[in-house]
């Protein structure tokens, strides 16, 4: 899953630039849902979706097939999966080949494919084309893509992703109480603030219920090898963690917790039999609901063109179900803040937030702006380890 | 004391060791007949599905260690008849089949993707004897294959030097006119010793898959530990006692990075680190592959070489 380094790079370079031009990206969807209620007939609908890996990797690509399983039923159509498409010009003749076949919306579930989507978008003006963890303005001259201005990015291009992280400060509570040592540990892929932005949401969440609990990172410049994981998460509960949270597509910490005795919190879908006694929940994906709107908004003649970021809100985001060591009352700990995000109520970066070196980053009840987020290069106090790798 | 990170972390190591061991022995055994099977990744890969499979199937470990080596020794079969039966050019054969078992292994695999093994080698347990200050977990805290593989690396040892079957197969990798002279057939020894070295690299991947790894997700279950088995046969210089020490080192090294970051060590960088293995098997591929580097290594003096009797 490369492309998933890819874009967190290039997430950091948007931030870092802070693209004025663009500054209303951020703005969900909100045209989606308005649209194509009214009539159930959907047989003017061809979807396809182009996978990076095979729904059966139990991580990434496996959330992406729960989505489209459920858009399937929901609105009795067939969707057209094409698997393992490695990212550039293989990509774009594929979707090529999709859109010249009449599928008129196509949902890309990689980084990679953004160029070669907007390719097929501009030659295919009459289908409609979806490019998941995207961010349009890449795509322009100054960010180094293939179009001069913003304008000019084909408008049947929408993107989507989702904001992680206030499910990773709920895992973060359920970590942090199932810690006696308060000692974390967190086996991490790439120092990209995807993956930044996910430690420190874990670690905040702990400090909620431990103040002092700290939370160690191991980078294994990886997204996808269970043996350097599994090494990694060793060398952590060697240094006497017992808690292992994680960025990673495989279960090798699950299963490195497991052998230890370690508790574990997982990442992308619901994977407790991987290591039943470690298991305490894991932060995942529900995509379902927005391939649903989107199929409908496409069905009623409108392709939104947003680029949509998802929340627990909207249910993009989710956690899931509770390891058997996760007693009731940090259940309905996590419960409580769970409401209280889902109705903006409580944002895990609410400050007052201090980095490692003790500045203070987000001021007292601020919420930082999205693009902030997007671009996060500093740890929180409580981390230890380096944001640089 | 015994939670100590640097104790902890060199009981991890012997445990990594044990594939290299296992894969490295392999290849020796391959290698001092005469034959150079670089396709040791392909076949590890090929074995690693085969014993997840064979497990997840039966719900036992031990069938899966079993079948896992039995598809080890069948994938290093093909080597020998091409490069025995066929003489075909041994390099381009191993390379071949690195890319064969890559992509069947890939293929028998699209089932078990995102499936766990549910099944886990356990380490054994010598109750007191594992409390032991230092070597209570580094030698008192591994699993039964890693003791096996230990065993079967002294064991080879003696059965190299000290048993006329090992000479007759180091004389089969040095010089076979002789061995050919003497009435004993070069092609069924060479096909026989390249046959048992991939049953013990099957083993070794077997083992990965099985032990330490947990999941299967493609190429990057081995994750060019292959290689690394045949480079450590050269650093070894052919011996298997050596390959102990050799495995142990490398295995240190690939667990290293992550110590170094878990105690906060920055002064080098863990990339710098996890590199290091891979530098070190470049450099001994690229002299293994050459006639002029082999010599100089005291490789096999007929390594990579068919053996034709006519031209004698």
């Amino acid at each position: 899953m490369k492309m998933k380094h890819i874009k967190g790079f290039a997430l950091a370079a948007v931030a870092a630039m802070t693209l004025a031009a663009c500054g209303g990206s951020d703005d969900a969807a909100s045209d989606t849902t308005a649209a194509a209620e009214a009539g159930a007939d959907y047989s003017s609908l061809k979807v396809a979706v182009v996978y990076i890996g095979v729904p059966d990797d139990k991580g990434w690509t496996y959330q992406h097939e729960q989505g489209i399983l459920s858009l399937e039923s929901e609105l009795g159509i067939e969707v057209k999966r094409v698997e393992n498409v490695p990212e550039g010009d293989e990509a774009e003749a594929v979707m090529e080949e999709l859109a010249a076949g009449g599928y008129n919306l196509i949902f890309a579930t990689s980084f990679g494919y953004g160029t070669p989507m907007a390719r097929v978008a501009t030659k295919h003006p009459e289908g409609c084309f979806q490019w998941a963890t995207g961010a349009k303005f890449l795509l322009t001259a100054e960010m180094g893509g293939e179009y001069a201005t913003f304008g000019d990015i084909p408008a049947n291009l929408g993107t989507y992703f989702g904001a992680a992280e206030e499910a990773r400060y709920l895992s973060g509570i359920a970590a942090g109480k199932a810690s006696p040592t308060g000692k974390l540990g967190y086996v991490a892929a790439f120092p990209i603030p995807e993956v930044i932005r996910g430690i420190n949401a874990f670690t905040l969440g702990a400090q909620s219920v431990n103040p002092d609990a700290t939370v160690q990172v191991s980078w294994t410049k990886t997204w996808f090898d269970p043996t350097i994981e599994k090494e990694a998460s060793e060398s952590l509960l060697d240094a006497g963690v017992d808690v292992l949270g994680m960025h990673q597509d495989t279960t090798a910490a699950g299963v490195a917790a497991e052998a230890r005795g370690a508790k574990w919190v997982g990442y992308n879908s619901d994977v407790k039999e991987a290591a039943p006694a470690a298991w305490l929940t894991a932060p995942t994906w529900n995509w379902g609901p927005f391939y649903v709107q989107t199929a409908k908004a496409v069905a009623g003649g409108t392709c939104p063109s947003d680029e949509y970021y998802g929340s627990m809100a909207d249910g993009m985001v989710t956690l899931a179900s509770f390891g058997d060591s996760v007693d009731a009352d940090t259940q309905a700990l996590i419960a409580e803040k769970a409401a209280a995000i889902i109705d903006g109520s409580f944002a895990p970066f609410t400050g007052p937030v201090t980095d490692q070196d003790g500045n203070e980053v987000v001021a007292a009840d601020v919420r930082p702006e999205l693009l902030d987020l997007l671009g996060m290069s500093y740890f929180v106090k409580g981390v230890i380890g380096s944001p640089k790798g | 004391m015994n939670d100590n990170i640097w104790i902890l972390t060199s009981a991890d190591s012997i445990a990594i060791a044990t594939t290299l061991i296992l894969a490295a022995l392999g290849a020796l055994f391959t290698e001092r007949s005469g034959v150079l099977n670089l396709g040791i990744e392909g076949v590890m890969l090929t074995s690693a599905i085969s014993a997840f499979l064979a497990a997840d199937a039966s719900g036992s470990i031990w069938l899966g260690l079993i079948i896992g080596s039995i598809v080890g020794a069948i994938m290093a079969a093909i080597h020998a008849v091409l490069s025995v039966v066929f003489r075909a050019n041994q390099i381009v054969a191993g390379l071949a089949l690195v890319i064969f078992g890559t992509g069947l292994a890939n293929f028998l695999g699209k089932p078990a993707e995102g499936k766990t093994v549910t099944t886990v080698i356990l380490p054994l347990s010598f109750g007191p004897l594992s409390d032991i200050p230092v070597i209570g977990p580094i030698v008192f805290g591994q699993d039964i294959v890693t003791y096996f593989a230990l065993f079967i690396a002294i064991v080879s040892s003696l059965f190299l030097f000290r048993t006329r079957p090992g000479l007759e197969l180091r004389a089969t990798g040095d010089d076979p006119a002789t061995v050919d002279a003497q009435g004993l057939s070069v092609a069924y020894i060479r096909i026989r010793y390249t046959f048992i070295g991939g049953l013990l690299v099957g083993l070794g991947g077997s083992w990965l898959m099985l032990a330490q790894s947990a999941a299967w997700h493609q190429a990057s279950t081995t994750n060019g530990l292959g290689w690394i088995a045949l480079a450590l046969v050269v650093f070894a210089g052919w011996r298997p006692n050596r390959i102990i020490f050799g495995a142990v080192l490398f295995g240190f090294t690939l667990q290293l990075p992550f110590t170094l970051q878990a105690e906060q060590i920055t002064i080098i960088p863990s990339a710098f680190m996890q590199m290091l293995p891979y530098l070190a098997t470049l450099i001994a591929l690229i002299a293994l592959s050459r006639p002029g580097g082999r010599n100089l290594l005291g490789a096999p003096k007929a390594l990579g070489t068919p053996f034709v009797r006519d031209e004698r």
